[in-house]
């Protein structure tokens, strides 16, 4: 698609791209091809001499059974979360979607947690389930669960969980909500003159209607749990106890800056670019189809 | 009319404010932590209603801050947060309408490798490459510094495919009338293509400058001089310490202060913001 009317002039359009394309250039094509090629070589010990390795950093990676566990493990999170921030997104969306008093209201006081930052949700809820202080691990201690994130890897674990869904809730709320207010009453209202029950006309007429916002709310939420979790699990567990919360992201930050391995790390952030290149692109052929529909 | 009978209606009332609860409770223990006293917060005996220190915790939280090992007050690191956020969002909406202008309204060589260049920003954040840019930046002799700050986050394409979307629906009449008005180029930027833009960048200002406020990895990494810490660091180096002498109230209020601006522009903001959010994500 093309403007028909333009303006003629050599110099102009240049200058007018010029800041961005500078920027463009020298903070994200120069560090993301020095993260490449950083990827094919080898420091020594000392930093003091460097050689070209080929893929061998690739290989080493692969070998090592803490980078799969770190795969593996950033999957099982991102679909944890995913699931469960985007069903209880979803049901809190369907009840705001009926006609009910004070619903803009309800928009309002469910919509806010957008904006707290990840770090600050690591901090709240390592309060509230801190194992001395936090004033819920109180009510676990009573009901009889031994309750210790910072020791216990599988508990520190669905701390993570909680909080990085708990984050994503409103954001969920927000699309579904959209979604839902697009679907045409009329289709609503026939299914209810043929006789369905409202549960019944949830899943077999808003349900399928509403896969397009569905598909794409897991795109980002997968996204969200890949990267925006770092604040997250750096404020309140980092990594620990163990490596039981170490994702993809956090590894090459630890690996890069803790540990100085910057070559397996360039390794890590190129197949992290490719992971995310796929799940762009599969958004974007998404996107794509819901502009013909 | 779907029929909504008032039984469910109460179950749909009540599952709502069962979710804001879930919602607002964590956010509610911190301000009720922020306004109590360290030693019985320390003890696990805390309330649940809010305590009586609230001026106290909140005057040593933004004029002196910790006092452990970094003492900054928050204050100050808020005033860094702002900064950062507004030169995120402002130089990315300048610098993207710009070229998204020169991209629509002018035919010039290399015009969609250009764009493409630029398009291609939009699959990387900036996580899966933050040595390397650490090391730009560093080169270039920027830690520690507000531009170091800004400038590798605006490096992104969202704006300005935002802004190519809006410039392609906007009628070419306008650009003819104006001709025959004799406008140049510039003119007919400011005179008529910025005014039909204000929606379009409250809009995108609103979300950029909650996205700027919440960054975290970058800040992290490049600034290593207490003063210029960011909010949302600050925070993370109070509980750094071992937990017996962490501050509970001065960290929860630094919670608090940190929440404050971006949720206060969500409520108060909420087309705008709904808007940026739904348009950006497209």
């Amino acid at each position: 698609m093309q403007k028909q009317a333009i303006f003629q002039s050599k110099l102009l359009p240049y200058a007018l791209v010029a800041p961005q394309l500078a920027i463009v250039l020298i903070f994200f094509y120069w560090p993301a091809l020095q993260a490449v090629i950083q990827s094919f070589l080898l420091q020594d010990a000392f930093g003091l001499s460097t050689s070209f390795v080929w893929f061998e950093n690739y290989i080493d990676l692969f070998k090592e059974p803490a980078y799969f566990e770190a795969i593996l493990r950033t999957f099982f999170f991102s679909f944890a979360i995913a699931v469960s921030s985007l069903s209880f997104a979803l049901l809190l969306a369907v009840m705001a979607d009926k006609p009910l008093r004070g619903s803009m209201l309800y928009r309002t006081l469910l919509i806010w947690p957008y904006a707290v930052a990840p770090p600050v949700v690591g901090v709240l809820w390592i309060f509230m389930l801190h194992p001395s202080l936090g004033v819920l691990s109180r009510y676990l201690r009573a009901l009889g669960v031994d309750w210790n994130p910072l020791l216990d890897g599988n508990q520190a674990a669905t701390l993570i969980i909680l909080a990085a869904a708990w984050k994503q809730i409103s954001y969920n709320f927000l699309f579904f909500l959209a979604g839902l207010q697009s679907i045409p009453r009329s289709v609503l209202e026939a299914a209810a003159i043929d006789g369905a029950r409202p549960m019944r006309r949830f899943w077999t007429v808003t349900f399928p209607l509403l896969s397009p916002t569905i598909f794409f709310l897991l795109v980002v939420n997968i996204v969200y749990a890949f990267f925006d979790t770092f604040g997250i699990i750096d404020t309140m567990t980092r990594g620990g106890p163990g490596k039981s919360t170490e994702t993809l992201v956090y590894k090459v930050y630890t690996d890069g800056l803790l540990g100085g391995n910057l070559g397996s790390s360039a390794a890590q952030s190129v197949i992290l670019m490719f992971m995310v290149i796929v799940l762009t692109g599969i958004q974007f052929r998404f996107v794509e189809r819901k502009v013909t529909y | 009319m779907v029929e909504e009978e008032g039984f469910r209606r109460y179950i749909a009332h009540i599952i709502l404010w069962i979710g804001i609860a879930i919602v607002a409770f964590p956010v509610y223990l911190a301000f009720v932590a922020s306004t109590q006293d360290n030693a019985v917060i320390a003890n696990g005996q805390m309330s649940l209603l809010p305590g009586g220190h609230f001026l106290e915790t909140y005057y040593q939280t933004i004029f002196v801050g910790t006092s452990g090992s970094t003492r900054e007050p928050v204050g100050n690191m808020m005033l860094n947060s702002l900064v950062m956020a507004l030169l995120i969002a402002v130089g990315k909406i300048a610098i993207s309408i710009i070229s998204a202008y020169a991209i629509v309204y002018f035919r010039f060589p290399f015009r969609m490798a250009l764009f493409w260049l630029i398009f291609i920003t939009l699959m990387l954040p900036v996580e899966v490459r933050i040595y390397p840019t650490y090391k730009i930046v560093a080169d270039l002799h920027m830690l520690d510094s507000y531009a170091g700050l800004s400038l590798p986050l605006i490096a992104s394409a969202t704006a300005t495919l935002l802004f190519r979307q809006f410039f392609m629906t906007v009628p070419d009449e306008l650009l003819e009338a104006s001709r025959i008005d004799g406008a140049g180029p510039f003119r007919f930027f400011w005179d008529t293509l910025l005014p039909l833009s204000r929606t379009n960048m409250a809009a995108l200002f609103v979300i950029l400058f909650i996205l700027g406020w919440n960054q975290y990895l970058w800040p992290l990494l490049i600034t290593t001089r207490d003063d210029m810490q960011t909010i949302q660091i600050g925070i993370r180096k109070m509980i750094t310490t071992t937990d017996a002498l962490t501050e509970w109230p001065i960290v929860m209020a630094t919670a608090v202060l940190a929440m404050l601006p971006p949720v206060f522009v969500v409520v108060v903001m909420q087309k705008l913001f709904v808007r940026g959010l739904v348009e950006t994500e497209k």
